[in-house]
């Protein structure tokens, strides 16, 4: 493993420039993800409307590189996206990040894709995946999302 | 023996480490394990293993004797006064716990105070917490200064009629800070006040005298100190040890057992519930005779020289900023790098073999203090040279470059 494909140029960008930061002021959901293992944090704020659909997202925290560019993608990602949707890119992430080679999901764009792909180098660094997804996990929380019983992995 | 050979003594320097050489900075965390250390474990499970302190077979009574020979070793070298002043534990995180559990039940009440510093690991905060929702109890603080010290003055300030058990770290994890513990002890004494000291950090580096400190308990983690994990020691007063009831219930710890009532048997058992930690504690006195050997005066010599080296060479770094200027520092350098957060100095650091620790190093009520969420560190311990620190130097600017 390389530290350029952990840290690549993608990953520099969003870490040191985070797009969709600070709270806004008309959010009705939110929710923090925390790190117990470095004190990281990330708060994430949705403007969620009645068709479900994330009018608007963004973040606060503070935090690794890779955490901070990952909320940062992530945000940018779903904003305009629908419920459902949502979910399942949300899996699909959380899956590639774990142990899938690829993101599956349809609903991804090749482009987006690339950027999502740029957290996969987290994979061989173990203690490092809880930062690629912990934005993942304030999002799901804020979207209120179960964990499935037969899959902790998983969100229903 | 001699320090300028010792690496030679830990095997794990022999092998690479993702194909570096390992330049191993995370010794507060936990020290590696010489081959004496490692080696005695071996032993002992191939030619000599047996439970201690129950069956009288060969077996049974030799490894008995080991058992008990590390308590003696360990009793000499933090000149304890009597042998049963030593119990062994899970680790110092079991030996607190135990205090506050025992001392807590009988002693506390609602209202009392207990005094901490600002400087303390989780492992002497959490223990004390159960007592405030189970008795009532409030827990202080002695405030860190900006050096990152707690000084006597401030415990002294902290201190009221109410306080019942001031519970201190030796040598901060973070800062580095050195407490002047005999004085505190003094004058908590002067007061009544019973004194706990975590020695986790400050065993491993410090001459230890527990009758010219006179400290009630104090904490040892044996896998910071070049021995195995998963044991650790409480020393304590023996009056405290025969005052305070037993802590957990088992096997060995009675002296009879009926059906309308037990009775609980003698020091040191008293607190050694269980099967215990037997080939660690065996192995641990291998740890003890390998500082001996090495001489705690030349240990704490050697640290102090390369604490003031590494610095020097940081400070000339722009980009790093230390943490804690204290007046007495232990062998701990945490530091902060300009636009690189901790956790991306640790994985970039590593790339090159260069272990350091970096997050909240378990102590969150420190680094709320010094307002920042993590801080990366790099710790030493008998076996770092001046090297091991340039070569810390030169991956810090790394890290600068791939952030700049």
């Amino acid at each position: 493993m390389d530290l350029k494909e952990l840290y690549q140029e993608i990953i520099l960008d969003h870490g040191k420039n985070p797009r969709n930061i600070g709270k806004f002021e008309n959010f009705n959901k939110d929710a923090e993800g925390y790190n117990p293992l470095c004190g990281d944090k990330v708060h994430i704020y949705l403007k969620l409307n009645e068709n479900k659909e994330i009018e608007d997202i963004s973040f606060e925290g503070h935090g690794c590189a890779i955490s901070m560019a990952s909320a940062s993608i992530m945000t940018e990602l779903m904003k305009d996206k629908k419920n459902p949707e949502v979910k399942e890119i949300l899996n699909d992430f959380l899956d590639m990040i774990k142990q899938s080679p690829e993101l599956k999901s349809q609903l991804i764009k090749e482009d987006e894709k690339t950027k999502l792909m740029s957290l996969s180098g987290v994979k061989q660094y173990p203690m490092r995946v809880k930062c690629a997804t912990i934005a993942w996990h304030a999002l799901a929380s804020a979207m209120n999302y179960k964990k499935d019983e037969n899959n902790s992995e998983k969100f229903i | 023996m001699s320090l300028k050979d010792i690496k030679k003594e830990f095997p794990i320097f022999n092998n690479k480490i993702q194909n570096n050489d390992l330049v191993y900075l995370d010794s507060a965390n936990s020290s590696q394990k010489p081959q004496v250390v490692v080696d005695r474990i071996y032993d002992f499970y191939t030619k000599e293993f047996s439970n201690v302190g129950r069956s009288i077979h060969y077996l049974a009574v030799a490894a008995t004797n080991l058992y008990e020979n590390t308590r003696t070793l360990v009793q000499k070298y933090i000149n304890a006064k009597d042998k049963n002043e030593i119990v062994f534990t899970k680790g110092a995180t079991e030996a607190i716990n135990l205090v506050a559990n025992t001392f807590g039940q009988k002693y506390l009440k609602e209202g009392d105070e207990i005094l901490l510093t600002e400087l303390e690991h989780h492992s002497n905060y959490v223990p004390w917490h159960y007592l405030r929702k189970s008795k009532g109890v409030k827990i202080k603080f002695a405030e860190m200064d900006e050096n990152g010290d707690v000084t006597l003055e401030t415990i002294e300030k902290n201190i009221t009629d109410k306080t019942k058990i001031i519970a201190i770290t030796h040598l901060s994890n973070v800062t580095g800070a050195i407490l002047p513990v005999k004085e505190i002890t003094k004058l908590a004494h002067s007061k009544n006040i019973p004194v706990l000291i975590d020695g986790c950090q400050g065993a491993p580096h410090l001459k230890l005298d527990m009758q010219d400190l006179d400290c009630d308990f104090y904490a040892i983690s044996c896998h910071k100190m070049y021995g195995p994990t998963g044991l650790g020691i409480l020393y304590a007063k023996k009056k405290w040890l025969e005052e305070l009831p037993p802590y957990q219930g088992g096997g060995g710890m009675i002296r009879e057992v009926k059906k309308e009532g037990i009775t609980f048997g003698e020091l040191p058992n008293k607190y050694e519930a269980g099967t215990m930690a037997t080939a660690q504690v065996i192995a641990f006195g291998e740890s003890i005779k390998f500082i001996n050997k090495i001489g705690i005066d030349n240990i704490e010599k050697h640290e102090r020289e390369l604490t003031v080296y590494g610095e020097e060479v940081l400070r000339k770094n722009n980009s790093v900023k230390l943490i804690g200027n204290p007046k007495n520092k232990g062998s701990v350098l945490s530091f902060t790098l300009d636009g690189v957060h901790p956790h991306d100095i640790a994985t970039i650091l590593d790339e090159d073999g260069v272990a350091i620790r970096a997050g909240h190093h378990c102590c969150q009520i420190l680094h709320e203090k010094l307002g920042l969420s993590a801080t990366a560190r790099a710790s030493l311990g008998v076996y770092n040279t001046k090297e091991d620190l340039d070569q810390l130097n030169e991956s810090l600017n790394k890290c600068k470059k791939i952030f700049s």
